[in-house]
Order: structure tokens, then C-alpha cells, then sequence
């Protein structure tokens, strides 16, 4: 009983190659693009007032140099990066000019790239502090809250009478925002953190539990039977069946959780802990120190889009077996 | 060798379709001998499907009495396996992760590695061992399928159309190859198949159904060497008769 048919298919290897021995052109504009942005920033005049030019200079062009220099040795990935090497570095450009040199978008409500830095660079002990605090309370209201939702959900698409008690709850206590419930929260919560980890936990939980009952519910009755016949107990047909072939659906309920935690992240920090990037963001903006308020974004866009970037790296790995793999 | 020997006495089965009972299967009456090998055949909606649920006891009968040597059916067993039409290999785990099932599922993968490694070998799959279903052909699956079932060395192997969804040419191969595994290993098997040509050309006997609700309708058997010709005088009657059971031909 061999088989005899096997082969492999080469072709993405090949293409793979070929795609190699031509030269990194959009990583080498990109290079030039970068280039074009220092020499603006270093030899242009500023007309708005601005620290720090010569460092932002010589950031640009440490990019510049960077890319040149690695781009004939860039890994495929990299190399795909170039067009956006280069796009990243027209946006520089256009707002240097429309800043600092031109002084089209003015103070305080706009500032110029150098302005991002400088505000970065000389408050960056409370906005590290502020960056802590905000992920330290990602990471524990979402861990609960993901663990609480995967275990309810699964419990709920296992068991009939888990489903008819917990049904009506989550249908009633899962769609309302869960900073509408922040008075209550900070009136019965001992202290304002717990009622912060408490309220992110609670935006996760809900689209966690619903999309793992879901999920669970959905598991064909042929994995039973086989699993059954093959001599699985009831402790298997949960772990071993029924959240394996769950997981593609709880991971698009963790990905809609994480959402709800950014969300809520910023609403329990502004209204309940009073630290953290979404009371900064807050703060700075009473004052009208809006380069601080953007440097607390910029760090916002870098918290969120870490935990978004790893989360997906998490499901790429667990659900290997979805991709498409080489078939014989 | 292990093997089972199976007895149905007039057993019914009904379902709760809405407000109705829909009878599938109405004193079906049935005696497999151990090491047998019978087909059953009949018109779709038959109960065929049922009465293979029913042996593996994934389902309970509403009526009548299913024994395995003597002793009442209580529940699925590992000594009896049972293979789908549709292959339904985990998606999730490789092909050796598919054939480990049985032996992690009743906790004793460690002693039981080899048992693993030579029912791959047995189906041919040993070069596919870390592949993913997704990525194997009908064939390929539906190997990997039969490996699945034969790790536990089940007494009794329940086939619900195995091969209804290969094609003509792998499905001969895989006909021969199932009678080699019956000799090898000498289980009983109960095959469910649409097919009239390979229900003769694997069983010893073949059990006709009538349309729902299910009632054995006639009991053939089928003497004959392994291997066979079905265009054979002797098989060409036999099939007739069956065609004409199934209202197929007048």
C-alpha cells in the first residue's frame, strides 16, 4: 500500500528566489526619500520655534542609512517593507514642511516632528511611568477576562443548564458598555485599580464568552462519535475535541476582547485610576500641551498595536494547521 | 485474533422528528459471526446509518436486544470502531496525532507508540505522519481514517459507506486493500455501502434493507473465492436479485 504519488510542490521556494535576485529598489528609494527628509529638516531654516532639530535630522537620516545599508541583505519580510519605507518617509517630509519649515499647521494645536520628540524626550519618566501603569492593566484585566470568557463560554456551549442559567445573564450584562458601569463599579470596589482591572476584564469577557459558546456549540457531532468510539471520555470530548475545533472562533472573540479592553482601558483610566497614558492624554490636554498629549498617543498606538501584533502572532501559531499548507 | 460476534434481535429504532416518531428501523433481526464479514445494503433513508450507530452504541436502540458475545451493548467501546464516509480526521492534529487518538484517549499513549507507528505503516501513511489532514488527498484520508480505527485492534470494524466518496479508481484500490487489513487482522466487519458491486465483491453475506422504515428484506450470502470477479455468472444473479429487492430492476 504505498503511496506513490509525492510531490512537492517547489514552486513557492522558487519564487521565492527569484524574487531575491532582483535589487531592492522600493527599500533603496526609501532610502533616498528618508535622505531628501534629513537634508530638509538640517539645512532649511525652521520659521516655528523648534528644539531638537538636528537630532530629528539625523534620525531621518540614521533611517536613511539604515535601509541602504541593510537592503541588500534584507530578509524577504523586510524587503517587503520597502514601499512603506518610503511612504513613511513622504509623510515625514509633508510634515516637516507643513510644520516646522512652513508653518502651515501651527502651535499648540499642531506640532512638528521635532515638537514629538522633544515632548517624548524631556517627559519620558511620567510618560514610562504613565506606559506601565497602562499596560500592567491591560495585561491583568484582559488576562482575567479572556480566561473567565473562554471558561464561561465553553461551559455554555458544553453544558444545556450552564446555557439556560448563564444566557440570560450575559445577554443582559454583556452588551452595555462596561464603563457604564463605572459609578457603580468605583461605589462597591474597595479601590479604584481593582474596579479598573474589574471593568476591563468585564468589556473581555462578554465577546470572549459569546464567541466560544458559539464556537463550542458549533463542534460536529462526527468529532464526538469518533472521539466516543475511539474511547474518549467526557474530560476529552471537552479539552481534547470540542476547544480544539472551537479555537478559530475563540480567537476571533479574544481578538473583538482585546478591542473592548483598549476602550475601556482609557475610560477606567481617565474617570477611575488616574494614571496610566489614558489619564496622561487627558491631562496633557487640559493644558493645552498637546505635543505631550500626542507623544502619550503615539505611545497608545505603540501599547495597542504590540498587544494586537503578538495576539495575532499567538493565533497564527496555535491554528498553524488552517494555513494553507503544501498539499499532495 | 480478536474478534466479536454480534446479535440484533428485532430491534426498532425511532426518532423524535417535531411532534412525530419517524420509525428507521423496525425488527431488524441480525447475527454476525465472529471473523464475518457482511455488507448491508438498502435504499437511502433505510436506517442503515442507524443500525451501524446503534452496534457502535452511540445511539440506544428503542426496541429490541444488541448484544456483542452475549453481553448487552452499554455504550461505545474502543473494541468497536467505526469509519465514516466523510473521513473526520481532526483538522487540527496531523495524521499521527489522528491515529493517536484512541491510545491518549484511554491514557495509555506511551506504552502504545509502536501500536501507532504500525497502524501507519499497515494503511501506508508512515511517510505523511506529520501532515495535516487539509493537506491529504480522498484516499489519503480516508487511510488515515482506517488507521485511526484499527490502533485500538477493534473486534469489530463498522464501515458506513467508507468509500462512497472516492473515486472509481481509488476506491478498487481501496476495496482490495480493506480485505487484506480483514485477513490480516481477522475483525469482524459490518459494511454499510450503496454499492451493490463492492458488497459483493467484499462480504460473505449481504443483508438487503427494505426502504423506511428499515426491514430486512433478505439475508444472501455470498460464495465465492477472494478474490472476486463480479462479472462471474454466479455473482451476476446474486446481483440481480439484490437490484431487484431495491426495486432497482424488474
Amino acid at each position: 500500500m504505498a503511496v506513490t504519488q509525492r510531490e512537492r510542490a517547489a514552486a513557492p521556494a522558487r519564487a521565492a528566489a527569484r524574487r531575491r535576485a532582483r535589487p531592492p529598489v522600493a527599500a533603496l528609494f526609501g532610502a533616498l526619500v528618508w535622505t531628501a527628509g534629513a537634508a530638509l529638516t538640517a539645512l532649511v531654516p525652521n520659521r516655528q520655534e523648534a528644539e531638537h532639530t538636528a537630532v530629528t535630522a539625523g534620525l531621518a537620516g540614521a533611517v536613511a542609512v539604515l535601509t541602504a545599508a541593510l537592503a541588500p541583505a534584507l530578509t524577504e519580510r523586510v524587503r517587503r517593507a520597502g514601499p512603506w519605507i518610503a511612504a513613511t518617509g513622504y509623510w515625514f517630509v509633508f510634515w516637516e514642511l507643513a510644520t516646522a519649515k512652513l508653518d502651515l499647521l501651527e502651535p499648540p494645536y499642531f506640532t512638528s516632528p521635532q515638537g514629538l520628540l522633544a515632548a517624548l524626550w524631556d517627559d519620558r519618566a511620567l510618560l514610562l511611568d504613565s506606559f506601565g501603569n497602562s499596560l500592567k492593566l491591560l495585561v491583568i484585566g484582559y488576562s482575567l477576562g479572556a480566561a473567565t470568557g473562554v471558561l464561561t463560554g465553553i461551559a455554555m456551549g458544553w453544558s444545556p443548564r450552564v446555557h439556560y442559567w448563564a444566557h440570560p445573564v450575559l445577554m443582559s450584562i454583556g452588551p452595555v458598555p462596561a464603563a457604564a458601569w463605572l459609578p457603580l463599579i468605583l461605589l462597591v470596589f474597595p479601590t479604584s485599580y481593582s474596579g479598573a482591572v474589574f471593568m476591563v476584564a468585564l468589556a473581555v469577557w462578554f465577546p470572549t464568552t459569546v464567541l466560544t459558546r458559539a464556537g463550542v456549540a458549533a463542534v460536529s457531532r462526527r468529532y464526538y462519535d469518533v472521539a466516543q468510539t475511539l474511547g474518549a471520555g467526557s474530560g476529552y470530548l471537552v479539552w481534547r475535541v470540542a476547544v480544539p475545533a472551537a479555537l478559530p472562533q475563540i480567537f476571533v472573540g479574544l481578538f473583538m476582547g482585546l478591542g473592548a479592553a483598549f476602550l475601556t482601558l482609557v475610560v477606567a483610566e481617565l474617570l477611575g485610576v488616574k494614571n496610566g497614558l489614558g489619564w496622561y492624554i487627558q491631562w496633557t490636554k487640559g493644558w493645552a500641551a498637546y505635543p505631550r498629549m500626542y507623544a502619550a498617543i503615539t505611545l497608545m498606538i505603540v501599547l495597542c498595536g504590540g498587544a494586537m501584533a503578538l495576539l495575532f502572532r499567538v493565533r497564527n501559531r496555535v491554528l498553524r494547521w488552517q494555513k494553507d499548507l503544501v498539499r499532495w | 485474533m480478536v474478534t466479536a460476534a454480534v446479535e440484533a434481535t428485532a430491534l426498532t429504532h425511532r426518532f423524535a422528528l417535531g411532534r412525530d416518531r419517524l420509525t428507521v428501523l423496525d425488527g431488524v433481526d441480525l447475527a454476525v459471526a465472529p471473523g464475518e464479514f457482511v455488507a448491508v445494503v438498502g435504499p437511502s433513508g433505510s436506517g442503515k446509518s442507524t443500525l451501524l450507530r446503534l452496534l457502535a452504541g452511540l445511539d440506544r436502540p428503542t426496541r429490541g436486544r444488541l448484544t456483542v458475545d452475549g453481553a448487552p451493548l452499554a455504550g461505545p467501546d474502543p473494541s468497536r470502531a467505526l469509519v465514516f464516509q466523510d473521513p473526520t480526521l481532526f483538522p487540527w492534529r496531523t495524521v499521527r496525532g489522528n491515529v493517536e487518538i484512541g491510545p491518549r484517549a484511554t491514557g495509555r499513549l506511551r506504552e502504545r507508540r509502536d501500536d501507532v507507528a504500525a497502524a501507519l505503516e499497515l494503511v501506508g501513511l508512515t511517510d505523511f505522519a506529520d501532515a495535516y489532514p487539509s493537506q491529504l488527498s480522498g484516499g489519503m484520508a480516508q487511510r488515515a481514517a482506517l488507521a485511526r480505527a484499527l490502533v485500538n485492534r477493534p473486534e469489530l470494524l463498522l464501515l458506513d459507506e467508507p468509500l462512497g466518496a472516492l473515486d472509481a479508481l481509488t476506491r478498487l484500490a481501496m476495496q482490495k486493500e480493506l480485505l487484506n487489513l480483514w485477513e490480516a487482522r481477522g475483525f469482524t466487519a459490518v459494511l454499510v455501502t450503496h454499492d451493490v458491486d463492492e458488497a459483493l465483491r467484499l462480504a460473505d453475506r449481504v443483508l438487503v434493507l427494505s426502504a423506511r422504515p428499515g426491514r430486512v428484506l433478505a439475508d444472501l450470502p455470498v460464495d465465492a473465492a477472494r478474490p472476486r470477479d463480479t462479472g462471474a455468472p454466479a455473482l451476476r444473479d446474486l446481483r440481480h436479485r439484490i437490484l431487484r429487492l431495491l426495486g432497482v430492476e424488474s
